[in-house]
């Protein structure tokens, strides 16, 4: 019983930093209906911005956070001027081979660089535990700072001034452009803010197992399973939906082979899609 | 289309020709170079010609289209070794099985519109790569070593080459015709109606459940049977070579580098491709950075040149457009 | 007159929103008939509902003998139901006459594509396309994409065609020219349902009116008879130029 409990507060842990992943994915293509396909690659830039940070200079991996959000915003601004800019409006194919090509262009890059090796960042943290089970601090702070991270952004959307403008432009660019909102400008930095998300996670995802260079794919489709669940454009579904796959993954574990695991998630994505197209926790698209 | 209303095209006889002389040019001389670079050629164009046929007629994007060509190298491979059966019964059983399990699958995912059907596709490969390795006939993840005299019914391993030579640039030739038959056909143009506008189409009669799920299957079924041949040449099979994604990438950027939606340029765009992919691995430079090229090419033809090759050639030279298909 | 459709109490909601309320009507074999209402009545959605966009909650829609409730929109068609958009709806990268030829092949007659050919020209030239056939659809017009619209359901050789709001957008040149060509298709034998604004225009071609007001029936009857209704007037008070007009056109 209290294995079950264990499981499953783990898997919470874990699906909070899921969900925030998602969440940077979900909110560019709630924004202007663009899957990025370089989510997961920027996921895996994340991790090797924290390797690089912590094992390379030695710094503490959490410093990390600052530097991988400000190079993940960077990143995504710039991913918006090269693929997305002339996308947008066109077929939501087009975005989708833009994005993909750029991101064969990192695979390309990065594995030239760093090769398929594993790697791995060991974080000392004193763990938490409840009668024979320990969960370790990593995985523990990982989650506050995913919920944190995610609460911020959801504040930023509901309550600054910019955030109303991206929700503007999400409901109807026209009528945003109308109102004097610059729509290009607010593009660029949802871009911006998904890919600095989509790193932030991954950065986290570094501290609790180890990565290579082709690990975005995986924690891609994650993302889309989470998207699928928690209505597309819509962040706080992600998050909600992010604890229900850490949960399930941790249930199913035990008992699945791994290399079944990403079927599984695939399996659902499909059904998620047949069954429920707008998503099982949002009644509506647009939700942001 | 009937083939005789076909063959009263200049197009059709273009065609043949090129065909001709691809299958000929090595023959020559007995250039045995030559011929495995063709060899490579006549593959690339097999996936991508296929692969048009649900992007550039269609209107889906096919990220696993590598999944038929594996399956299709698994199951001949398979009856080849365990059962010993001839190599042309292996292919042909390959390519149906294959496209009847497209067909299936497609019913379902097909019921995913335009960019979800292009990430569950995604999930195919990782689905059957899952299968492979977990299933023992097929040797799990060590995969199928084709023992040495299985060349002998094709007359020893050196004319076996080429008899393998011949049959794959006859399915790359049937590929191309496959890919012109139906879009000068019903069948085609109903296809192309999807591709630009689903919910329209629909609404005029096409039955989209149905073509959608039908071009998925016929798109699988020559690929199978050049993943068969290919995997039949290599004497080995194993999960990671099938299902190998690059080769799937490789197969879009192709398509899309010749003109999406067109016989001809399908064609072109494989060779200019190879040829380029050649370079490139020749040159100690860029050896390493195979993806990244073939990322930047794609990236540069969505951005700039939608319509690839034979949309720049249309535009130029509009006259083109009533011969090349 | 026979029955050529027949709507028995179809109702359909959206979320909170009833957008036909068990609305019961027929439309007659050879007759035009006009459907108006206020924006919003639901006469859009009851085109969806007919043609199988959408499946209705209750109700059952007979289409010629044949129980069509919730079929397909592609069953629907090859039964000989054809539709026009009101947001038009060309295959872009297609000519007009592949356009057409779409209309024709997958239509009532399933014809093959040499056959289709044939129709689908006719269709273009009794829509007045003659000279566009080879043109792009993407390069046409507003008012050539909805002759467009026309012609390619046309092509398909309906027995019954759907026409929502052919003469918006239109100037009153174009509106001319489209009435004659309404009028012509159903010369033809085509039994035809719209969907019109221009008070005057439907007023003038319709055989008879069926009124809309919050998917519902408000009226039904000669268009002069549903001019004068009361009720139709104060449907319309809202909007007293549609409402003069109404009187106007009966």
């Amino acid at each position: 019983m209290l294995g079950v409990l264990a499981s499953i507060i783990d898997g919470v842990l874990v699906g909070l930093v899921y969900g925030l992943a998602a969440m940077g994915l979900t909110l560019i293509w709630g924004v202007m209906d663009v899957i990025n396909l370089t989510h997961g690659t920027m996921i895996v830039a994340g991790m090797f911005g924290l390797y690089g940070l912590a094992s390379a200079v030695g710094a503490p991996p959490y410093l990390a956070l600052p530097p991988v959000l400000i190079g993940g915003f960077l990143a995504g601004v710039l991913l918006y001027w090269v693929a997305v800019h002339r996308m947008v409006g066109r077929p939501p194919l087009m975005s989708l081979l833009s994005t993909f090509s750029i991101n064969l262009m990192l695979i390309g890059l990065g594995t030239s660089i760093w090769g398929t090796a594993l790697f791995n960042v060991e974080v000392a943290l004193p763990g938490f535990s409840l009668g024979r089970y320990t969960f370790p601090g990593a995985h523990i702070l990982a989650a506050v700072l995913a919920a944190l991270i995610a609460a911020s952004l959801y504040l930023f959307l509901q309550r600054s001034r910019l955030g109303k403008a991206v929700r503007a432009v999400a409901n109807n660019r026209e009528a945003a452009e109308l109102v004097g909102i610059p729509t290009t400008r607010v593009l660029a930095i949802t871009v911006g803010c998904g890919v600095a998300i989509a790193g932030v996670a991954g950065m986290l995802i570094g501290t609790l197992f180890p990565f290579t260079i082709l690990s975005g794919d995986s924690y891609q489709l994650k993302s889309f399973v989470v998207t699928a669940l928690g209505g597309f454009g819509n962040p706080v579904g992600a998050l909600f939906a992010g604890i229900a796959l850490g949960v399930l993954e941790g249930a199913v574990t035990p008992f699945v082979p791994v290399s079944w695991t990403l079927v599984i998630e695939f399996a659902l994505f499909v059904l998620v899609l047949v069954v429920f197209p707008g998503g099982i926790f949002a009644a509506r698209r647009g939700a942001l | 289309m009937p083939l005789v209303r076909l063959m009263r095209r200049p197009f059709f006889w273009i065609l043949a020709l090129a065909i001709a002389v691809f299958a000929l040019a090595p023959v020559f001389g007995n250039n045995v170079a030559l011929r495995e670079a063709l060899i490579l050629d006549a593959v690339y164009i097999t996936l991508a010609s296929n692969l048009n046929l649900m992007l550039g007629y269609a209107g889906y994007i096919n990220f696993g289209s590598i999944v038929f060509f594996g399956l299709g190298g698994y199951t001949c491979v398979w009856l080849v070794n365990s059962y010993h059966w001839p190599l042309g019964a292996s292919l042909l059983v390959a390519g149906v099985c294959v496209s009847v399990l497209a067909l299936i699958f497609g019913l379902g995912i097909l019921r995913l519109r335009g960019a979800f059907f292009a990430l569950a596709t995604v999930g195919i490969v990782e689905a059957v790569q899952a299968f492979a390795e977990n299933f023992t006939p097929w040797g799990g993840s060590s995969g199928i070593y084709l023992s040495g005299d299985i060349f002998t019914p094709l007359g020893g391993p050196a004319r076996a080459l080429w008899v393998i030579y011949f049959m794959m640039v006859a399915v790359m030739g049937l590929s191309l015709y496959l890919s012109y038959a139906i879009k000068s056909s019903k069948f085609g143009l109903g296809l192309l109606a999807i591709g630009q506008n689903e919910d329209a189409a629909a609404i005029l009669g096409v039955p989209t459940p149905l073509y959608k799920a039908l071009v998925y299957s016929a798109s699988a079924f020559l690929p199978a049977i050049a993943g068969g041949l290919y995997f039949f040449k290599s004497a080995f099979i194993q999960p990671s070579d099938a299902f190998d994604l690059t080769l799937s990438t490789e197969a879009l950027v192709v398509a899309m580098l010749g003109g999406q939606g067109t016989v001809a340029g399908v064609a072109i765009g494989a060779f200019l491709y190879e040829e380029l992919r050649g370079y490139l691995l020749t040159s100690s430079m860029f050896a390493n950075f195979q993806l990244f090229v073939s990322g930047a090419l794609l990236l540069l033809i969505v951005l700039f040149f939608p319509g690839g090759l034979m949309g720049f050639i249309y535009r130029h030279f509009p006259r083109t457009q009533k011969v090349l298909e | 007159m026979s029955v050529l459709l027949d709507l028995r109490e179809v109702s359909k909601r959206f979320g909170g929103l009833q957008a036909v309320r068990n609305l019961s009507f027929d439309v007659r074999q050879g007759e035009i008939l006009g459907l108006i209402g206020p924006n919003g009545a639901g006469k859009s959605t009851l085109f969806n509902l007919i043609n199988g966009v959408f499946a209705p909650d209750h109700g059952r829609i007979i289409f010629d003998g044949i129980d069509i409730t919730g079929e397909r929109p592609y069953r629907v068609a090859r039964y000989g139901l054809a539709r026009t958009h009101q947001i038009v709806q060309p295959l872009t990268n297609l000519t007009v006459l592949d356009n057409c030829t779409v209309g024709a092949c997958f239509g009532r007659k399933n014809l093959p594509l040499a056959r289709a050919h044939e129709a689908a020209r006719e269709a273009i030239a009794i829509a007045g396309l003659e000279n566009r056939a080879a043109m792009l659809a993407l390069n046409l017009t507003i008012a050539e994409k909805k002759r467009l619209e026309l012609a390619r359901a046309l092509a398909a050789q309906p027995k019954l065609l759907l026409l929502d709001e052919v003469l918006s957008g239109l100037n009153p040149t174009e509106v001319e020219h489209m009435i004659g060509v309404v009028r012509r298709i159903r010369e033809r034998g085509v039994t035809i349902l719209i969907i019109e604004h221009l008070m005057q225009a439907i007023m003038g071609l319709s055989d008879r009116i069926v009124v809309l007001n919050f998917g519902q029936k408000l009226a039904e009857g000669l268009p002069a008879e549903v001019a004068r209704h009361p009720q139709v007037i104060e449907a319309y008070l809202g909007d007293p130029k549609l409402a003069a007009e109404l009187q106007g056109a009966g």
